[in-house]
């Protein structure tokens, strides 16, 4: 039960993929300026690494090693390629957008990264778990930066969700500022390093204040009995 | 055989198998999702279309009633344009050329020209750019009324210097902080509307 804990910890915050590990920067900078976009590449590495993950696992025992990594690209471009293809024929539009960015998930070091360091040594439920929320966890960054960029670049959130979720959506979008005249800087490149900057800023902040705390009684302690008077 | 030579072709054969496997199943998928896919671009084009052409204007099967022409009369764009022909009973009613501005400020803009039979513009719409996001990307329909200004002027309709944008001394606005995107498109349409009139026989032969 911990074992999967712990996973799903490391998947979402202590070893988030492109927050900590900073994995994937390519697809993450260049997609991550809306909500929707963010979203969509989101997931499709999201089903990439869940279904590169077990397959390796599967397979783990058979390989030989010395071939491994060949082995993980072969599977790596003919999952990704398939997911272009299903994304081609069942959501057009969003392919239009992030049709050529697809073909960049196959380069996203985070999931070589997770054949390598996880799946090859574990069982499948558990690579499997791993996939799932490595995947989650990019995405959460993904889509919290496409916020951030959106929101300041265009004054709006969710603005053609319709490309995503049909219809339906047509009237998701929130308006923020009206009248917005934009803000280039976040939607250019540099506003993604920017934002992705203060992303981890705000981590490590939250990083630090929760040590402080489990740290707390006895640090205080010791400083005062240390330097007693001062400040 | 030697053992080193023995290995070789263990991971040779494994490797191989992998390609087999991955190569089987993305043509697998390529199979199931061709035809949809095939579709879903057919669909897509027919909508840009009618945002120009309605669909009482014609009784032709426009996608396929086309003619790829070379590079003839358009000296600056590098590859070929196909023209779409619309027509009803048998008569020429308009064209639809898929152009190209080959000077916009991030590279290539691509249009669709919609002009009527007399050489009238029905309209501009643009279908793929990289121009900058926020200045030059007012050219899209959905973020601007920009594109719309062409919609009934032809080549008299303002006369030959009027086509440019305001700075050039012509009568189609610019954008603030972006006057290189609009001109080159106000230039690529002018050049099509003249392409138009110099070969409109040949054009819907």
């Amino acid at each position: 039960m911990s074992k999967y804990r712990e996973i799903i910890q490391n998947g979402l915050w202590k070893n988030n993929q492109a927050m900590v590990a900073l994995l994937g920067l390519c697809p993450l900078l260049a997609v991550s300026n809306t909500v929707i976009n963010s979203l969509g590449l989101g997931l499709a590495t999201t089903l990439t690494l869940v279904a590169s993950n077990v397959i390796v696992s599967l397979i783990r025992n058979r390989i030989p090693k010395e071939i491994r990594l060949p082995i993980f690209v072969l599977i790596i471009a003919s999952i990704v390629t398939i997911v272009e293809l299903l994304m081609n024929a069942y959501f057009f539009k969003l392919y239009k957008i992030l049709g050529i960015f697809i073909p960049l998930i196959v380069t996203n070091c985070a999931i070589l990264g997770r054949a390598e360091a996880f799946a090859i040594k574990n069982p499948v439920d558990l690579a499997f778990l791993d996939g799932l929320f490595m995947g989650i966890g990019f995405t959460f960054a993904l889509v919290f930066l496409g916020a951030l960029r959106e929101a300041i670049g265009f004054g709006t959130l969710l603005d053609h969700a319709n490309l995503m979720f049909g219809a339906a959506a047509n009237n998701w979008k929130i308006v923020l500022i009206s009248d917005y005249k934009g803000f280039l800087l976040a939607i250019l490149p540099p506003g993604a390093f920017i934002g992705l900057g203060f992303l981890i800023a705000i981590k490590n902040i939250i990083d630090a204040k929760q040590q402080k705390k489990s740290l707390g009684n006895e640090d205080t302690m010791q400083i005062m009995s240390t330097k007693p008077g001062t400040g | 055989m030697s053992p080193v030579l023995e290995s070789v072709f263990r991971s040779a054969a494994f490797l191989g198998l992998f390609a087999v496997v991955g190569t089987s199943l993305i043509d697998w998928t390529h199979h199931q999702t061709q035809k949809r896919i095939a579709e879903n671009e057919r669909t897509a084009l027919l909508q840009r279309f009618h945002e120009l052409i309605p669909a009482a204007w014609y009784d032709n099967d426009i996608l396929s009633d086309k003619r790829v022409i070379g590079d003839k009369g358009f000296p600056e764009s590098p590859s070929s344009i196909t023209v779409y022909r619309i027509r009803k009973y048998q008569t020429n009613v308009a064209v639809v050329i898929a152009t190209q501005a080959p000077d916009g400020y991030n590279g290539t803009i691509k249009l669709l020209v919609a002009i009527r039979e007399n050489g009238e513009l029905v309209g501009v719409r643009v279908v793929a750019h990289r121009e900058t996001p926020g200045l030059g990307d007012g050219i899209e329909e959905s973020r601007s009324n920009w594109v719309r200004q062409f919609a009934g002027r032809s080549l008299d309709r303002p006369y030959e210097n009027g086509w440019a944008v305001k700075r050039d001394g012509g009568v189609f606005d610019q954008f603030t902080g972006a006057t290189i995107t609009p001109r080159a498109i106000v230039n690529a349409v002018r050049r099509t509307l003249i392409y138009y009139r110099n070969y409109k026989t040949e054009l819907f032969e």
